[in-house]
């Protein structure tokens, strides 16, 4: 099993190191034919906009969404979340339009707004996860099949699941809890 | 729920790897920055160049320029306060700016000591020719370091002896025994825990980009392979002829930076870059990268 994590820009290593302590192979994707190995894709947090400009650019807008409707599982968080979803609200980024829901940018406000808390994510077991937030976005609206993970204490929704596509608002890569990409491999083996 | 954590604040300089900074004057510079793949931008009063043109006193800029600008794109925006000057710092985090650029490119307010950045909510940049100099912001609370360079001069080779700089002592201190440890503390001048720190995970222990001359997309693609996260462009893209099609170009290039034939071919085309300044020339007692310590 081979994983890409899309490398255009933000958070990339940070998956990688991630997916290696789970004894994955994962390599880094920026041109559209080093998806093509690739098993599953992660796509990190980073700048929308960057992201979203370098995978027109290099004609992955495309390729990623044409994989993730044959069934390729993908694991989007923050700007992974805003990619993946059908729209955003109010921004003109090009989409990968996957998942059936409406994303808001920058939900919580600017960098002094960003904050941690710790979350309750009944698939992941009783233990809390540690939720990092920065500069995040939010769910605001969804629809049918798409199933939703985690909501901050007002009903908020952070976490949401369609088939074989994971999107969260938050950061596990900047964390030490690894249950969130270890489920992700379990959607890819087709364990959950 | 709690704001303005390390893990928020260093996180934040996380989010921005693999991309460009760029230095914008008004919204409509910011405009192009953004649309041209920008990670973030640094609102100024003035570029570098004119800075180090104009002479004189260079302070925070106006807030009016900051805010127009935060409200014209949603990429992080940035702002620059003196060496030492808290207050400016403070108007800046009220301002509700992204990240605080505590930077030798402004007149320092203090000869002596850089602002104590824990207490802040929003994170600090804070420039670096060293590993020491790295350390010692990282220890008063700087959440993201960039190497000096020269600012404003288009000449890449300061940033370059910084860079190097950097990477060769954290490649020195990963080999160095434990015993060794203190002395190469003492050596630095930095803090010993956080010496204990670069010894033990073989780099910074935040994020670390380039600054100071980067002109072409080879440039951003040099400071890359040699180190760096990312890039900071300051004079480079909007004194160039064509700043739109510049600064798609070294964004590519900062992506694409171990693919030689991706560099060969944005560098095609991209007009005039900015007029370069042989450092020699320059008196030293103009040195950017000289202020603070």
């Amino acid at each position: 099993m081979k994983i890409g994590v899309l490398a255009s820009q933000g958070a990339f290593a940070e998956h990688i190191s991630i997916l290696e302590q789970l004894d994955v192979e994962a390599v880094p994707v920026r041109l559209p034919e080093e998806l093509r190995g690739v098993d599953g894709l992660v796509i990190p947090g980073g700048e929308t906009t960057t992201i979203s400009r370098l995978m027109s650019a290099y004609n992955l807008v495309n390729e990623i969404s044409s994989r993730a409707k044959e069934g390729m599982p993908m694991f989007g968080t923050c700007t992974g979340m805003i990619l993946m979803a059908r729209e955003v609200a109010g921004n003109g980024v090009e989409l990968l339009g996957l998942m059936n829901m409406i994303v808001k940018r920058n939900a919580f406000g600017r960098q002094r707004e960003s904050f941690e808390v710790e979350l309750s994510i009944p698939v992941l077991g009783k233990e809390p996860f540690p939720g990092v937030f920065i500069r995040a976005p939010i769910i605001e609206h969804f629809d049918g099949g798409v199933e939703i993970l985690a909501r901050l204490d007002d009903s908020t929704c952070v976490a949401a699941r369609q088939k074989n596509l994971l999107a969260v608002a938050f950061h596990p890569e900047l964390t030490t809890d690894l249950r969130f990409h270890h489920y992700f491999l379990d959607i890819m083996t087709g364990n959950c | 729920m709690e704001t303005g954590t390390w893990k928020v604040k260093a996180g934040l300089a996380q989010m921005l790897k693999g991309g460009v900074i760029m230095d914008v004057v008004t919204p409509e510079h910011a405009k192009i920055a953004e649309e041209s793949g920008a990670c973030a931008v640094m609102a100024l009063e003035r570029v570098p160049a004119d800075i180090r043109a104009d002479g004189g006193v260079a302070r925070m800029a106006d807030p009016t320029v900051i805010e127009a600008i935060m409200k014209t794109v949603s990429i992080p925006v940035m702002a620059k306060c003196r060496i030492g000057h808290f207050v400016e710092a403070r108007a800046l985090e009220a301002l509700g700016v992204d990240y605080i650029d505590e930077s030798e490119v402004l007149t320092p307010a203090d000869e002596s000591h850089h602002v104590w950045k824990h207490d802040f909510k929003v994170p600090f940049v804070c420039g670096c020719r060293d590993l020491g100099e790295a350390l010692r912001r990282v220890g008063e609370g700087a959440a993201m370091i960039r190497t000096k360079g020269e600012a404003g001069t288009g000449n890449i080779v300061e940033a370059v002896r910084h860079i190097r700089a950097v990477m060769d002592n954290i490649r020195k201190l990963m080999n160095t025994p434990e015993e060794e440890l203190m002395t190469q503390a003492k050596e630095l001048g930095a803090p010993f825990e956080l010496v204990v720190e670069v010894h033990k995970i073989g780099k910074l222990p935040v994020v670390n980009f380039a600054a100071g001359g980067v002109a072409t997309p080879a440039d951003a693609a040099l400071m890359m392979q040699l180190g760096a996260e990312g890039v900071f462009v300051g004079s480079g893209i909007f004194k160039s002829s064509n700043p739109e099609v510049r600064a798609r170009a070294i964004v590519k290039a900062t992506t694409n930076y171990q693919d030689p034939a991706i560099i060969a071919e944005v560098s095609k085309n991209l007009g005039d870059a900015m007029t370069g300044l042989d450092i020699k020339q320059i008196p030293s007692e103009e040195l950017m990268a000289q202020r603070g310590w």
